[in-house]
């Protein structure tokens, strides 16, 4: 039987109540919300916290809106809210592609945008998606919030800008005209961890590509930001022939171990394989061409 | 710690430890042993239960995460002493041999149902894709819920009349 390691456990009713357990009880406590990455963890033991908050009575923290000038994402929306928004398919149309690949239906009922962000696992999706779409995020700790970019947020392995005594509570997508944008993820079986995954975004002005996004996730040790493909990209107009190019140096930049789901050239293959699909769909969805 | 909740429409409570997983409060505080326990990593599905209405992998959600929450398990579906449709149709279609997943399959099944009516393959296939059949019965599986889903239908088209 697998179960836990003995823990204390707390339902917060506000964020600041979050907060101030977080600051009460320190740094073996956590914020557990779907729990579908920590229960696992805290079974193998490979988390041990002895404080749980439990934030699932934080109904404030759900939510998809449209407000200046951008899409807000409470952080415990949960995966299946994002998969059947109409608000981000129309404008972020890369969450529905991930989504509907994240774990299974059932899965997607409990995890939230949040849970899945704070965990960091490199194979996780999400993280590459919000990275591609240049997403900000909204953290919460006793002294106020602060907004950090999500190039600031991944720190480390299964390590993020949130710190202690903090609560991460938004996801914020600047609305930019001329967004396109996709996520391509390759998985042994349906509901599993991606071989390799990737999340591109385009914002093509006139003719040209304004800004780029691209991320990869599962092949390294933390989501790949993908800087040197962004750079190639920026204001020239899309190609097939760029967007392969764009593709070799993502595998080139990417550094995927050999596990159970594949060797490393395979999945550097599948890397750049990705990026290049993504990138065409996000361009094809920028020019209407795809919905 | 107290922990109270519905569970198929009579009130439950327990003293319990919050480490206590749910698929082991309902099997063993409650005696409830149609859930079962599967995989442990939420993968298989077989654990699934209704939690106000959805389905939930029981073995990955804490018991008193459920405070004050409306649980059903397959113990709950039967309606009047009668098998639900979900259940009638896993008979008609021969969809189980070793039976470990169906508790699982009958409770994703009619949560499908509950949501969409009238659901195609594609729909069935994509809803149960978190659980796992050994036995390899997907298609006898896939064909006891559209079953179902036709049988609701043609019940409400009587009730109607």
């Amino acid at each position: 039987m697998q179960t836990p390691a003995p823990f204390e456990y707390e339902r917060a009713s506000s964020v600041q109540g979050a907060i101030e357990a977080l600051e009460r009880h320190g740094p073996e406590a956590r914020i557990i919300a779907g729990g579908h990455s920590l229960l696992p963890m805290m079974k193998l033991r490979l988390a041990n916290p002895e404080h749980l908050i439990d934030i699932n009575g934080l109904e404030e923290l759900a939510y998809i809106r449209e407000q200046d000038g951008e899409i807000r994402i409470g952080a415990m929306t949960r995966h299946v809210d994002l998969l059947k928004s109409e608000l981000l398919a129309l404008h972020f149309p890369l969450f529905r592609d991930a989504e509907n690949v994240i774990a299974d239906p059932v899965v997607r009922n409990r995890g939230t945008i949040g849970g899945s962000l704070c965990q960091a696992d490199a194979a996780e999706d999400l993280s590459a998606v919000c990275s591609a779409v240049k997403a900000k995020v909204v953290i919460r700790g006793s002294g106020g919030e602060r907004v950090v970019e999500m190039e600031d947020f991944h720190v480390g392995p299964f390590t993020t800008a949130v710190g202690a005594g903090e609560v991460l509570t938004e996801v914020r997508l600047a609305l930019r005209p001329g967004a396109g944008s996709a996520h391509e993820k390759v998985e042994r079986r349906a509901g599993d961890w991606a071989i390799a995954a990737a999340s591109a975004a385009v914002w093509i002005d006139e003719s040209t590509i304004a800004d780029a996004g691209v991320a990869l996730s599962a092949v390294g040790m933390t989501t790949i930001h993908a800087t040197r493909a962004e750079e190639l990209l920026h204001g020239k107009p899309p190609s097939d022939d760029l967007f392969a190019q764009a593709g070799e140096i993502a595998s080139e930049d990417c550094s995927p171990s050999a596990d159970g789901r594949g060797p490393v050239d395979y999945k550097r293959h599948l890397a750049g394989v990705l990026t290049k699909r993504a990138l065409r769909r996000s361009a094809a969805r920028a020019l209407l061409q795809e919905t | 710690m107290k922990v109270s909740m519905s569970v198929n429409g009579k009130q439950v409570s327990g003293d319990v430890e919050p480490r206590r997983l749910l698929v082991h409060f309902i099997r063993e505080t409650l005696g409830l042993t149609g859930t079962h326990w599967g995989c442990d990593t939420s993968n298989c599905g077989a654990c699934v239960v209704l939690v106000d209405g959805e389905p939930v992998k029981s073995c990955t959600t804490l018991a008193v995460m459920c405070e004050g929450r409306e649980v059903r398990t397959v113990e709950g579906l039967q309606v009047n002493g009668g098998l639900d449709p979900v259940q009638q149709g896993f008979h008609e279609r021969h969809a189980l041999q070793c039976g470990f997943c169906t508790p699982g399959m009958l409770m994703t099944g009619r949560a499908l149902l509950d949501e969409n009516p009238n659901p195609t393959d594609d729909e069935i296939r994509t809803a149960i894709s978190g659980a796992i059949c050994r036995c390899t019965g997907y298609k006898n599986i896939v064909s006891a819920i559209r079953w179902a889903a036709e049988h609701e239908a043609q019940s409400s088209k009587e009730a109607e009349v």
